[in-house]
């Protein structure tokens, strides 16, 4: 008989349930499947309501981020063989209220996500006007145009590069304590995510961000955990983003605290 | 562009107290507190007050001191805010805290530069 792996799936059917109840499916245990595979397998076999999100397979799309027997995975890059012989439980993402199932509601973060200008700010061709013309101007206009080059050598792509591997798949918000905790907390990926453009030689953005990372909500909620860094899946480091912003934050302050307004 | 803010002033003393306390206090903690009680290292009593009360080991030893105790205040504070769920007592917590590291440094201070 071939080997077989049970999952534990957290069900939640806001028509049914008053809160999320376990299910057990037996699925066959296949070397390559993940644990998206598994619930795939289910969804087509044996269960058609179980309810999750999922896109690419391939760890590109973040879409399939779950618990999976207590940490934030992605669904299709954690392997059933890995956790034989089982079970396995699957659980929706920690710190995000469950619209259903395994299905999240992420509202939270994308309102967060555009308060730290996530793009390319050119200062010196910008037209004067309002922020937010000012804002969907250069980001597609100005960059990206033939107008002008903007090169860049691997160094300077270096500073930068490994922010920009986030896929928002909000791994890091289910791993951090500090965003169950604190509703406000802009959290790791948004920062992250900001120091990506900050740190890139073309972006003139930096301080257009300031005021919201620096603020008690931006970085200084972090206690440095560390937690967003362990689980991200594409090696960003969202931990190691908000120290070196901390770092550049209060040097900033240290000179509002030390040196008159005018030569700031 | 930057407002007065306190927050990050205090994350660099932590920050600064983080690094000062591990660079100096397992040193300190060794010769003080295992090589000397174990009779490993005998150093006399006479040079020992004598490098003590150079200026610059007391102004060395006063920036460990002061800034160690400010990362134990800040840390200590966001234990009993997340930790142990108490940020509603923030007041307290902070009086406690910074005032505990004010204290102690004032302390370090008196002992370091006036008593020695």
């Amino acid at each position: 008989m071939a080997e077989r792996i049970t999952l534990q799936v957290s069900r939640y059917r806001p028509e049914n349930d008053a809160e999320p109840v376990t299910q057990e499916y037996e699925i066959p245990l296949r070397k390559a499947w993940s644990v998206l595979d598994g619930l795939n397998h289910v969804k087509d076999h044996i269960d058609g309501t179980l309810s999750f999100r999922w896109s690419c397979r391939m760890g590109i799309c973040g879409s399939c981020g779950m618990t999976v027997n207590g940490d934030p995975h992605l669904g299709c890059a954690a392997f059933l063989t890995d956790y034989a012989p089982g079970p396995v439980r699957v659980e929706p993402l920690r710190n995000f209220p469950v619209i259903r199932d395994l299905v999240v509601e992420i509202g939270d973060f994308m309102r967060k996500l555009p308060k730290v200008k996530p793009w390319l700010i050119r200062t010196d061709t910008a037209e004067t006007g309002t922020a937010e013309a000012e804002a969907a101007e250069i980001g597609t206009a100005e960059i990206g145009t033939a107008e002008r080059e903007f090169p860049q050598t691997p160094a300077e792509m270096d500073e930068y590069h490994r922010y920009s591997m986030c896929i928002n798949c909000m791994l890091c918000y289910s791993a951090c304590p500090v965003v169950g905790l604190e509703e406000d907390f802009l959290g790791p990926a948004a920062i992250a995510i900001a120091q990506r453009y900050n740190l890139d030689s073309r972006d003139q953005g930096a301080a257009e961000r300031f005021d919201v990372l620096s603020s008690a909500a931006g970085v200084w909620d972090c206690t440095f955990v560390g937690e967003c860094t362990t689980a991200c899946p594409k090696g960003v480091d969202p931990a190691g983003a908000i120290q070196r912003y901390k770092l550049t934050a209060a040097m900033e302050s240290l000179k509002a605290f030390v040196l008159p307004r005018r030569a700031r | 562009m930057a407002k007065r803010q306190i927050e990050p002033i205090l994350w660099l003393t932590f920050s600064a107290g983080g690094m000062a306390a591990a660079l100096a206090l397992p040193v300190l903690l060794l010769v003080f507190g295992v090589l000397i009680p174990l009779d490993w290292a005998s150093p006399d009593r006479t040079h020992l007050l004598a490098v003590l009360r150079n200026p610059l080991t007391r102004l060395v030893l006063l920036a460990v001191f002061v800034l160690a105790l400010f990362h134990w205040a800040h840390r200590f504070r966001y234990t009993l805010y997340e930790g142990l769920q108490l940020k509603h007592l923030n007041q307290v917590i902070n009086v406690l805290c910074y005032g505990g590291a004010v204290a102690g440094s004032v302390m370090a201070g008196y002992i370091l530069l006036i008593a020695l």
